[in-house]
């Protein structure tokens, strides 16, 4: 990494990768007629694994297929130029994120379960981690099976917390002794000590150090529940950065080269995809919702108001993970999406088959829409998970008034508001590269079940990540082109909270356009509308839903709301908030076509049944 | 997208291949380079630290914690048995006293006077590593284990279930097609490896296990025979831990598929050897495939075949198929068209004709839904 701080006005071209853990991704980004737009992309298999073994291979394969496309050298044998000479050799700017050889993995302490051990799981999970078990004092575990699951998991690093700032410290110096006599060792590499962040109450930092500095390699920041009404996940999580670069990434096979040639410390994958998130949210005052569903996890996002929320569900996706998807949603929920009628021994047999050939591709309609019935479930429950974490900190005392008494939401409540949703991000191979645009929308809308206006987007080509480590140094030019090359925008979804008779009125929607013509849309309970409105226009309109129904403003009340049109359109969905999709009703299949219809997502004829 | 191919199983006649057996902490290596060494001999030892557990002695004798060092019996490191004091406290000039005792036989670990609590740590766990295949050891690393290398014929299968086993191999099946159900296993299949057709069902498994059966490789298995069998659904394609009694080699897939004729033809080949075989099976980082290892006296020329790096799609590349349709094929690439193609499901892909063998049908699919045959 070069050590000569860098200066962002003369930045004008930027090569950024993103290893993931089957395909290194390269991008390149120049500043042409005044502003910074993505150029070109290229992408090679990673090379972590045998016979391999060095990441940078993989790098320079994808690096060379950008090279090849835009006609230009970044290379000077295997080694990237930079700052780009005068003879037009080499690039301003080189960043990279990595998730490769199973990303960061990290086990997290707390005293109380839903006190400090959940806020170390979301310091840790913020920067980008997957948690792969939260240890607790009143975890309901005795202290020896506590000690075999540290030494039989074997994480990257490990996070400890517990107590207040001055408060007590016998509970925190346990959790250090069950630490300590485990042993741990890391998983990459024998010949280094574990890494321990210790960020829990600071009148136990000596004892802290006692106890754990000769087995493992302490790092002590500040506490990062100092008092209980406040979380400081910063310090925790600018360590875990730190140690993931000095530590996990400088074990893997080739790091030590990447990390030379870098501009800025190469971040988890998850991490940068949430620092764009943020940004972005943070820029337009907006409540961002994303997901990257991908081969083996699925990570959600979130920024609700000023707080910032990432969840990994480590064990739900579309290839590696997806018979564990069908496991936890259960088969009927998985077929109910399906439009056709089909053998459950079938269905499962072919998900296996996904399973264990995690690369093969949908050739048939049908396989098709198995696959996206699939990622419903996958986005459904990976947001379930998100909803659960995302919540108010427990353990503060609070005020209530007599209006309170009737009020039931506690600190347990999520604070994932889906009224107040703005923008819903969709990322990840099964929205990102579905043959038609207005299926990932679908998916979208039917996983997370948005209320009100929102925005939907998906990820052109997955360059989130790139663009969320280069936010770090260049912000201007990681948004220009986040917003310009990015997201593809798909439209926006209306969709009333409640519920009324099947083919009552649920919402009437009425606008001008901009060419001039008004439009009245009336949506019938149970419906599902597509109007045409293309990507840049936009309209005024004028919501009103059922009585007893709401869209923003309250039962009943009209909503006046700028609609934004996209590849898609405009979905009026007049489905009810939750959807009624009974997996046992004899209807379902032609209830889903009459969706899937409206909303144009298969060619027509649709299939028939398979077998 | 040059690479947009799934590498092949490797199914073959006879290679050399060499088997690392490492302990999984550091320990004593009781075999010398050179040595000929059994699938079943020891190889390696160590001892695991044993488990810990906690005795608040702060707590039951009622003292404060910088207080407990001063009460303790037993010192950091000496022996302990069940219910052997390890701490003793008096007050009322003798009147009242506590004994704080040993809940397990071990050692005293540590002693803390911040929380009053003492780690008491049982006897270590004895594990070995065992040879796995007849082989010869061709490497030594020092307090970690060896490398055991074999030569003969080499089938890797695409799922299993349970660990490294080892039997003389016994066809059942009298064709790849046909189905090994519980009928089919009998009690003189005891000790053996036996090999189905296209699928084995639930009911085979159980009997597999009733009668002693060390090994079943059959081309497909239901997915519900699998949660059958084990009570529980595999997630996530991790496996070989599983104690069933039997291992499991499946070498096509999920459902009812023939085995491929060349893996038959070739286990039927070697009917009545020992083989080795294991179930592990991970799919992500780092990709682990089960395996039938048999050792054979005949010497494969070339040495060791290190990680077969697997050449590319070329027109006359022998293919499986194994994705629908034509899931389980076997075929020949005739031709490689460069542009992308628009299938069924309208995704754009790259593509592929393949003649498959039955039939001789020619089929336009997507790279990515055949894989290399290696040999």
């Amino acid at each position: 990494m070069s050590e000569t701080p860098l200066d962002p006005s003369k930045i004008k071209s930027i090569l950024a990768t993103d290893c993931g853990s089957t395909t290194t991704k390269a991008i390149l980004i120049e500043w042409r007629e005044g502003e910074f737009r993505l150029i070109v992309r290229g992408e090679a298999p990673t090379t972590v694994e045998a016979p391999f073994e060095d990441v940078t291979k993989g790098v320079l394969n994808a690096i060379e297929e950008v090279e090849e496309l835009a006609g230009r050298k970044f290379l000077e044998g295997s080694r990237i130029v930079t700052p780009t000479r005068d003879d037009g050799v080499g690039v301003d700017l080189y960043v990279s994120t990595s998730s490769a050889g199973g990303g960061l993995q990290m086990v997290v302490a707390g005293v109380v379960k839903t006190m400090t051990a959940e806020s170390a799981e979301r310091a840790a999970l913020g920067a980008g981690a997957i948690v792969m078990d939260a240890l607790a004092s009143n975890d309901g575990r005795r202290p020896h099976e506590q000690i075999r699951r540290i030494r039989h998991l074997r994480p990257d690093m490990i996070l400890l917390s517990g107590g207040i700032d001055g408060g007590a410290v016998e509970h925190v110096v346990k959790l250090a002794e069950i630490i300590e006599a485990a042993d741990p060792r890391p998983r990459l590499g024998s010949s280094y000590k574990l890494p321990v962040i210790y960020a829990g109450n600071n009148k136990a930092s000596d004892q802290i150090e006692k106890a754990l500095a000769a087995k493992t390699d302490l790092s002590v920041v500040p506490n990062l529940r100092p008092v209980m009404e406040r979380e400081n996940l910063g310090p925790a999580r600018d360590k875990i950065h730190d140690l993931f670069m000095e530590h996990v990434m400088a074990q893997a096979p080739g790091y030590r080269k990447l990390m030379e040639w870098v501009g800025v410390p190469i971040m988890p994958t998850p991490g940068a995809v949430g620092n764009i998130i943020q940004t972005i949210a943070k820029q337009h005052g907006l409540d961002v919702l994303g997901v990257d569903i991908g081969g083996a996890t699925t990570d959600v996002f979130s920024v609700f108001g000023e707080t910032f929320n990432r969840t990994v569900s480590a064990n739900l996706g579309m290839s590696y993970s997806i018979s564990n998807v069908l496991t936890e949603a259960g088969v009927p929920n998985v077929m109910r999406w399906v439009p056709f009628s089909m053998d459950e021994k079938d269905l499962r047999n072919r998900i296996r088959n996904k399973m264990i050939r995690p690369t093969t591709i949908p050739h048939s309609l049908e396989e098709l829409m198995v696959e996206q019935a699939l990622a419903r479930e996958a986005l459904r429950l990976a947001f379930e998970q998100h909803k659960a974490m995302a919540v108010g900190l427990r353990g503060v005392q609070r005020e209530r008034t007599v209006s309170d008494t009737f009020e039931q939401t506690g600190s347990d409540a999520t604070i994932v508001d889906m009224m107040a949703l703005d923008l819903l991000i969709g990322s990840g191979g099964v929205l990102s590269h579905a043959p038609r645009r207005n299926q990932s929308a679908m998916m979208l809308v039917d996983a997370f079940l948005p209320e009100g206006v929102t925005r939907l987007a998906v990820d052109s080509i997955f360059m989130m990540p790139q663009l969320g480590v280069l936010a770090e140094v260049h912000p201007a030019a990681a948004t220009e082109v986040f917003e310009k090359d990015c997201l593809i925008w798909l439209g926006t979804c209306v969709a009333p909270r409640g519920q009324v008779k099947p083919g009552k009125s649920f919402m009437t929607v009425e606008y001008t356009k901009s060419t001039g013509g008004s439009e009245r849309h009336e949506i019938l309970f149970g419906d599902l509308q597509l109007i045409p409105l293309e990507a840049g226009e936009s309209v005024r309109a004028k919501i009103t839903p059922a009585k007893g129904c709401d869209v923003g403003a309250g039962p009943g009340k009209t909503v006046e709301r700028e609609l934004h049109g996209g590849v898609v359109g405009l979905i009026l969905d007049g489905r009810g908030r939750p959807i009624a999709l009974d997996p046992a009703d004899p209807n379902r299949v032609d209830l889903i076509r009459a969706w899937t219809h409206a909303l144009d997502a298969y060619p027509e004829p649709e299939a028939q049944p398979v077998g | 997208m040059a690479h947009a191919y799934t590498p092949g199983l490797r199914v073959t006649a006879l290679a050399a291949l060499q088997k690392e057996r490492i302990l999984p902490l550091k320990g004593e290596v009781m075999v010398q380079k050179g040595d000929h060494v059994k699938a079943e001999q020891v190889v390696a030892r160590t001892e695991l630290p044993g488990n810990v557990h906690s005795v608040n002695v702060a707590n039951v004798l009622s003292v404060l914690p910088d207080e407990v060092p001063s009460k303790m019996v037993k010192k950091i490191g000496d022996p302990v048995d069940v219910d052997e004091p390890i701490a003793r406290s008096s007050s009322m000039f003798g009147l009242f006293k506590s004994v704080a005792k040993s809940s397990v036989k071990g050692v005293v670990e540590s002693v803390s006077e911040v929380t009053g609590q003492v780690l008491l740590r049982e006897p270590p766990i004895p594990v070995e590593v065992h040879g796995y295949v007849d082989g010869e050891v061709v490497e030594v690393r020092a307090e970690e284990g060896v490398v055991v290398e074999t030569h003969g014929s080499f089938v890797q299968g695409i799922f299993g279930i349970g660990g490294e086993t080892f039997g003389d191999i016994h066809m059942i099946a009298k064709s790849p097609e046909e189905v090994l159900d519980a009928s089919s296993i009998l009690p003189e299949h005891e000790g053996k490896i036996v090999v189905g057709g296209s699928l084995v069902t639930s009911a085979a498994l159980e009997k597999a296990v009733s009668c002693g059966v060390k090994g079943v490789v059959a081309g497909g298995i239901d997915d519900s025979t699998i949660k059958d069998f084990l009570g529980y659904d595999i997630g996530v394609a991790i496996t070989g831990t599983e104690e069933k009694g039997v291992t499991v080699v499946i070498t096509e897939g999920f459902g009812r598929i023939p085995m491929a004729l060349t893996t038959y033809e070739l286990l039927k080949s070697r009917e009545g050897r020992k083989a080795s075989m294991n179930g592990a099976t991970q799919i992500r980082a780092g990709v682990i495939r089960p395996e039938v290892v048999v050792p054979l006296e005949q010497r494969a020329e070339g040495g060791p075949a290190a990680s077969v790096v697997a050449g590319g799609l070329a027109p006359g590349t022998r293919v499986r198929i194994i994705r629908e349709p034509h899931f389980g094929a076997l075929g020949t690439v005739s031709e490689l068209p460069s542009p992308l193609h628009r299938l069924p499901s309208e995704t754009m892909v790259r593509v592929l004709w393949v003649d498959l063998d039955e039939g001789g049908a020619r089929h336009l699919l997507p790279r990515a839904n055949v894989e290399i045959i290696e040999s």
